[in-house]
């Protein structure tokens, strides 16, 4: 029973996917660019940066790179936390 | 950890400021070229990790303290959210040195062209600043888990 089960499931998944995968569009070719096109129209201008990956990383998405910052300020603390009785 | 052969240690030394000069390129490029602030202080925490592999955790803490690092990690984490701070007359993150004309303010020329140092406003800054807590961020935690091993080396055997 908990076989068909599982089976029935999995053959439910798997022609989903095979079904996703025919109805994909064309490699290259998003449906929204609105935000890409945008990107690479007015980075150069707005933040007077060459590297427009840059210019995302620092600027439009500040918060991200504050995010990973901190993330690994918080694994330094860690370590630092789990290796208290060597550093002393 | 022992220090390793005379031939690796010397080589070490002839490699080990040149990685660190080509991370702090890439940090200081990363708004012109490819790469960035985490990805030039990846490379140069490669080099403390070199020195530390080739002279022993032992022999490295005379030359690379701990202390020291540390401190820089929370000078950098610090400057980037000042820097952040310093735009919130209009919103938080708002480069407001880009296209100003003082520092870090000249406009960019549009188009692909070989780049301008004094571009790009707050992101050369903040570039700066994640590079030096990303250098010694990794650095640390290299530094202290050798030593961490160490002791549980000097433990075990006692």
């Amino acid at each position: 029973m908990k076989k068909i089960i599982f089976g029935v499931a999995f053959l439910l998944f798997f022609s989903f996917l095979i079904v996703s995968a025919i109805n994909m569009r064309s490699f290259g070719e998003p449906t929204f660019s609105e935000m890409d096109d945008y990107f690479i129209e007015n980075a150069q201008s707005e933040t007077g940066v060459n590297n427009v990956v840059t210019s995302i990383v620092f600027d439009y998405r500040g918060f991200d790179t504050l995010g990973e910052a901190t993330v690994l300020f918080t694994a330094v603390v860690g370590v630092v936390a789990l290796f208290r009785r060597a550093i002393k | 950890m022992k220090q390793m052969s005379k031939i690796v240690r010397t080589i070490t030394n002839l490699l080990y400021g040149f990685i660190i000069i080509f991370g702090f390129y890439v940090i200081v490029h990363g708004h012109l070229t490819p790469g960035g602030g985490f990805q030039g202080g990846a490379v140069a925490a490669s080099a403390f990790a070199l020195l530390l592999v080739s002279y022993g955790s032992l022999n490295i803490q005379k030359f690379l303290k701990k202390d020291l690092l540390s401190i820089l990690e929370s000078c950098g984490l610090t400057m980037f959210i000042v820097l952040a701070f310093l735009g919130l007359g209009i919103t938080f993150f708002y480069n407001f040195l880009a296209n100003s004309g003082s520092w870090f303010g000249d406009t960019a020329v549009i188009g692909i062209n070989s780049g301008n140092m004094n571009t790009g406003g707050v992101i050369p800054l903040m570039n700066i600043a994640v590079g030096l807590e990303v250098l010694s961020a990794l650095g640390v935690i290299v530094l202290i888990m050798a030593i961490g091993a160490e002791f549980t080396k000097k433990k075990e055997n006692s």
